[in-house]
């Protein structure tokens, strides 16, 4: 028979636990800071990194893009014309990608295509313990391997988005344009009517640097806190795909909430 | 691994990101808030000022001219007092007057302004004295259900 006490005593624990998990994220966050030095005098290491995180993302996240955008025109096409606003298309299609769409699942996309990987690297040098021969040669492992690719993740996603809005767009008029018969002059000048860089442009890419400094950190944190085992591993990049498609998900509402409140 | 390779594809992924960016801007995006013309500010009070928000377009004659960056509730007569700032290039007599107008039944609303016959001008700062405030669609249909019952002499079911 438990008394009101352990269960106190249990929901204190619960809370403690979490909170002392998200002290250390943000110390390790801390700590890349302050070895980001080493990316600085030898951005070498940094490029390398971007070319296996975001050159290597390039094709999934222009595909999906694409797509998206043809859908999106389709579907809003199809719905606004019931309102006999069908050559608004340009406008909700481009708001859409820009503001939401674009951001969220590009942050989505490369979480589960370049986090992962990160994740499975850092949990597999720590499993193989390179890291450790690493500490051993007095080389750190977080300014030599992990704050490269942190760094590598926070400069790609925001490119990335960008591509992809682009994208996006461009199969929004494809569709709507080209198979649907929408007036091209009407598509461009009914989105430039309603789509401000500052407002929703500008808000989008700050969006999605968030995400990248979230996915990123959670994708490093994930590998360099792995149990070094084949298990651990798995686990530890599973994790980071889930993980961060909640709080990228969490924090858009957040975002969302505060950018474009009442306007 | 090659490294000028790597160092190629990089270049190409940030120049396609920054075409990207350059697009989006240009192309996707409407210019207003990069230009910054020299403007002045005007006032005008309105007793109602209905959808009218900040950014509204003000316009004369259809062409935008300026945009609204001010609305206030002034206490003194409890009428809204909206501020803009209108391109230096066009000036208006003291006598113009400022109306809010709706485009299309349900479209936004703006301010429209209807040049004066005074000589001089408005300046930085000066007031719009003749307004009128923004047309009210609930506040008409509510009219118009009343119209419909006074003027309605015979009974409703018969």
């Amino acid at each position: 028979m438990k008394s009101i006490a352990d269960y106190l005593t249990l929901l204190g624990h619960q809370v403690t636990e979490r909170l002392v998990l998200l002290g250390a994220v943000f110390h390790f966050l801390f700590s890349i800071f302050f070895m980001s030095g080493t990316c600085l005098r030898r951005p070498w290491l940094v490029v390398r990194e971007i070319y296996f995180v975001g050159v290597f993302s390039l094709l999934i996240i222009t595909v999906a893009g694409l797509f998206v955008g043809l859908v999106l025109g389709l579907q809003m096409y199809d719905t606004l014309e019931r309102f006999g606003s069908g050559d608004g298309v340009g406008m909700v299609v481009a708001l859409a990608l820009v503001r939401e769409l674009g951001p969220v699942l590009s942050a989505l996309l490369f979480s589960s295509r370049a986090g992962s990987a990160i994740t499975a690297e850092i949990g597999l040098m720590k499993a193989t313990e390179q890291l450790t021969a690493l500490e051993m040669m007095a080389i750190q492992p977080l300014a030599r391997v992990i704050a490269p690719r942190f760094w590598a993740g926070v400069i790609s996603l925001p490119l990335l988005n960008v591509i992809f809005c682009a994208v996006g767009i461009f199969g929004g008029y494809l569709v709507t344009v080209k198979l649907l018969g929408v007036d091209a002059g009407t598509f461009w000048s009914q989105m430039q009517n309603a789509v401000d860089f500052r407002q929703d442009i500008l808000n989008g890419i700050i969006k999605s640097v968030i995400f990248a400094l979230a996915v990123s950190l959670i994708a490093v944190f994930e590998g360099y806190s792995s149990v070094p085992t084949a298990e651990g591993v798995s686990r530890a990049t599973t994790r980071t795909v889930v993980l961060s498609a909640l709080v990228v998900l969490a924090l858009d509402f957040v975002l969302t909430a505060f950018m474009f409140r009442g306007f | 691994m090659n490294r000028n390779m790597v160092d190629l594809w990089v270049g190409f992924f940030v120049a396609l990101g920054l075409a990207a960016v350059v697009f989006l801007s240009l192309k996707v995006a409407n210019q207003s808030s990069f230009r910054s013309a020299p403007s002045y500010d005007v006032h005008a009070y309105f007793t109602n000022i209905g959808g009218l928000k900040i950014h509204s377009p003000v316009k004369s004659a259809g062409v935008v001219i300026g945009r609204v960056t001010d609305i206030q509730l002034d206490t003194n007569n409890y009428q809204a007092k909206v501020s803009m700032a209108l391109d230096n290039r066009y000036r208006f007599s003291v006598d113009s007057s400022a109306s809010i107008i709706t485009s299309g039944l349900l479209g936004e609303q703006y301010i429209g302004i209807e040049v004066g016959a005074d000589d001089t001008l408005l300046a930085d700062g000066d007031n719009i004295e003749f307004t009128s405030s923004a047309l009210l669609l609930e506040k008409l249909i509510g009219a118009f259900g009343l119209n419909q019952v006074s003027g309605d002499k015979e009974p409703v079911d018969e």
